[in-house]
């Protein structure tokens, strides 16, 4: 794996982005490595869009802003305009396809459409499509290992709401089924 | 196993205030700062302590005179306009030799300027935080473990030497999530005999003050409390030494420039370039010594700060001798490392 | 020979800084009377003003604190937030409470903070050389209204007690007046009230006491007396304004 390693997570308030960046950095965290998670606020989120960046890198990390993500994770299509152009040749973008219908018009890039909300309707994963999505960017970066995203949804998940744990878990595993 | 959390900056503040023994908040909203008074409205209650959203910037910092009069712990926060308008308290509590923390998140300026962060606030901070012939201790921490460490001990050096505290944060470092870990580590208070309490028959009556119509009156206390920043200049100052032994190109950054600051650096060194960086940890006091130690074998000298320039006077007047070069980002811009690097470059053949 | 009568212990033995025919005197002993009457002298934090009052720390037997311009019940809070079970009170005039510092007036008492205000209404800034205040008559000459408030221009004067009495925050609210023996009495019942209120943790008194500045009125401290009572009076009237117990609400 690359030095460092930088996602951004983008969709509507709600859809869970803040909390999946989270769980992307606790993995980090796990790992030992160097972390930082940035979301957006004031206004920005006044929009109904709400976004967050989290870096790993071996050294500590500057600017915790993430301005050329390795990754995107788009939950809608405000969210996959604002960001495309940002992502890095090569990088990776994973989008909900049920909510977003656009094309991601660019051929340097991979795209992984997933259609996370559908799925995590039929599944009976309500609400948790951006864990679907999680699950699918972990198969198609390898960013870190199962067990640790597992521990991650544990640390990341409050105490009071542990009984979804097994849930966030059949997410993942779903998303890297896709 | 790895007993960090990951936390938010500003509710690392937050819990670090707790646990520091201070029970009670007087605040206002304004962002990049929010998540404060969130937190602190959600666990002070539950402690028996005070979270209390005042009517302005103004009532809280004068609550916070309030409770640090009657003697206990207390705490304000805000981002850079609310500080403007929290600079009148700050100036009663110097002259009432009161202690206190104060907390500002800054933001980008003058005026309501930007939600963005901001190291702007650098010269009110440091040289006029309200009127008169006064000083604050001011924390400039650079991660969210730092921001933690220093609450403690600002509040302690506060309560020492009876001087309000400041910790600049910026919006940056608020809103960021880092793995943080408390210190396992009690609050030790010193007894406040100064305060007014009430007397309880055992004592005659305090008195909190800074009103003195007598003008050589007001000098003496003033000199006398100038001996005590004395002492803290000599005792307390600090900074973080990075690469600055072999350093040719010296940076001097603070708070989340500095950050930045070090990954030009190593990439600066990974060219070939030696660069390193003093960092401040305190602002004032300034760590005039360990800048001089720093700079001595450094052939060039740079300041970064996301301002114009404001730092950067300071080590100018540390190193009188020197050519000072800075490199600033403002208006809540947040300088790149390449942009520094460049920086680094262009003085990286210069001589001494 | 029985002792008939004692200077309270709840003041110094400072001589007062007051004009002579300044009521302030009179307002500093029954506050001092009642502090100590109730056996709250050990534990009361008396919180001084910006304005003729500012040296109130010197004369108040008790701890004390001086606050800045208006910020007296915001400094109150602070004290009372911290030590819920010692009481304070802020000393103010009506340049302090009800012009730089009508924010922290208005949302102490909104929010039911269990402090007492003695608010000195002389209608004129005194220490400062008689400006013209929020409380000032229609007409009244100061330094700054050399011709009469004009209150076309300078709008019209401040009625504390009724303004504060639409709080649901604020216990008790009333106003007194200083300028007779009946009406000085009254006035310490009312301050004792306030005092008691917070002893029972009712929340927000006020004592608002219509008072004279003769230095700056111009008058004899006689003829201020019958100023307070002619031209005052009509306009701020005596009486409980807010007794939350009573469900006074005027």
């Amino acid at each position: 794996m690359a030095k460092s390693f930088s996602v951004i997570i983008a969709g509507y308030g709600g859809q869970g982005a803040l909390f999946t960046g989270k769980v992307i950095a606790y993995a980090g965290l796990i790992d030992g490595r160097e972390v930082s998670w940035f979301p957006s606020y004031g206004p920005e989120m006044r929009g109904g869009t709400v976004n967050c960046g989290v870096q790993f890198d071996d050294e500590p990390i500057g600017s915790p802003v993430v301005t050329r993500p390795d990754v995107l994770i788009a939950m809608n299509e405000p969210s996959l305009t604002k960001f495309i152009d940002q992502v890095i040749p090569g990088g990776k973008v994973i989008l909900d396809s049920t909510l977003i219908k656009a094309e991601a018009g660019r051929d340097d890039i991979e795209v992984f459409p997933v259609p996370a909300s559908q799925l995590s309707n039929d599944e009976g994963l309500e609400g948790i499509a951006n864990i679907i999505m999680l699950g699918k960017m972990l198969k198609e970066t390898g960013f870190t290992t199962f067990q640790t995203i597992e521990e991650a949804v544990r640390k990341s998940v409050p105490e009071r709401k542990i009984h979804l744990f097994e849930h966030n878990i059949r997410a993942i595993k779903l998303g890297m089924s896709l | 196993m790895d007993q960090r959390v990951l936390m938010k900056g500003n509710e690392a503040i937050a819990e670090a205030v707790i646990q520091a023994g201070c029970l009670h908040f007087f605040g206002y909203p304004i962002t990049p700062q929010n998540e404060i008074n969130a937190y602190m409205s959600k666990r002070l209650p539950r402690l028996g302590g005070t979270y209390l959203q005042a009517e302005s910037e103004i009532a809280a910092v004068n609550m916070l005179y309030g409770a640090a009069a009657a003697g206990i712990r207390a705490v304000t926060s805000s981002s850079s306009p609310g500080i403007s308008l929290k600079t009148e308290g700050i100036s009663y509590m110097c002259g009432a030799d009161l202690p206190g923390l104060i907390i500002n998140v800054q933001r980008g300026g003058p005026g309501l300027g930007t939600i963005q962060p901001s190291q702007a606030d650098y010269f009110q901070a440091t040289k006029a935080p309200g009127h008169g012939d006064l000083k604050i201790l001011v924390y400039a921490p650079n991660t969210v473990q730092e921001m933690v460490d220093v609450v403690f001990t600002a509040f302690d050096l506060s309560d020492k030497y009876r001087v309000p505290a400041m910790l600049l944060a910026d919006g940056i470092l608020g809103q960021m999530m880092e793995p943080v870990q408390f210190p396992d580590q009690k609050p030790d208070i010193p007894a406040k005999p100064w305060a007014t309490n009430g007397t309880k028959g055992e004592r005659a009556p305090n008195i909190i003050n800074s009103l003195y119509l007598v003008a050589t009156e007001l000098e003496d206390k003033v000199r006398e409390r100038f001996v005590r920043y004395g002492e803290i200049e000599a005792n307390h100052s600090q900074a973080e030494n990075y690469l600055t032994d072999d350093a040719d190109v010296l940076l001097v950054a603070y708070g989340a420039s500095s950050r930045v600051a070090k990954r030009a650096i190593n990439a600066a060194r990974n060219q070939g370039i030696k660069a390193g960086m003093l960092r401040p940890v305190t602002l004032w006091p300034f760590p005039k010594k360990q800048l001089e130690a720093a700079a001595k074998n450094a052939a060039s000298i740079l300041t970064v700060e996301m301002s114009m320039g404001q730092m950067v006077e300071d080590v100018r007047l540390a190193l009188p001798d020197r050519k000072v070069q800075f490199y600033g980002r403002t208006g809540g811009v947040i300088p790149t490392p390449e942009e520094i690097l460049e920086q680094i470059k262009a003085l990286g053949g210069g001589v001494k | 020979m029985a002792v008939v009568y004692e200077k309270t212990t709840g003041l110094t033995d400072r001589p007062l800084h007051y004009c002579p025919g300044c009521t302030h005197g009179t307002i500093h002993k029954i506050v001092a009377e009642a502090v100590v009457e109730l056996g709250l002298q050990e534990k009361t934090a008396a919180v001084a003003p910006v304005g003729c009052s500012v040296l109130a720390y010197n004369y108040f037997n008790m701890d004390a604190v001086q606050a800045a311009h208006g910020r007296a019940p915001a400094v109150a809070t602070g004290i009372k937030r911290a030590l819920p079970d010692n009481i304070v009170f802020t000393y103010q005039g009506d340049g302090d409470l009800a012009a730089i510092g009508t924010a922290e007036i208005v949302h102490a008492a909104s929010r039911g903070e269990n402090i007492t205000v003695i608010f000195v209404n002389n209608a004129i800034y005194g220490m400062t050389g008689g400006q013209m205040a929020p409380t000032t008559m229609p007409g009244q000459v100061t330094q700054t209204s050399p011709y009469g408030r004009d209150t076309g221009a300078a709008g019209y004067p401040m009625r504390v007690c009724e303004l504060l009495s639409t709080l649901d925050g604020v216990a008790f609210a009333e106003r007194v007046a200083v300028d007779t023996v009946p009406n000085i009495r009254k006035a310490k019942k009312a301050i004792l009230k306030a005092f008691q209120n917070q002893v029972d943790k009712k929340g927000f008194s006020i004592v608002e006491i219509l008072s004279t500045c003769p230095t700056n009125w111009g008058l004899t401290p006689v003829e201020s007396l019958g100023y307070l009572k002619e031209k005052l009076m009509p306009y701020y009237p005596l009486g409980v304004y807010k007794d939350a117990e009573k469900g006074v609400r005027v």
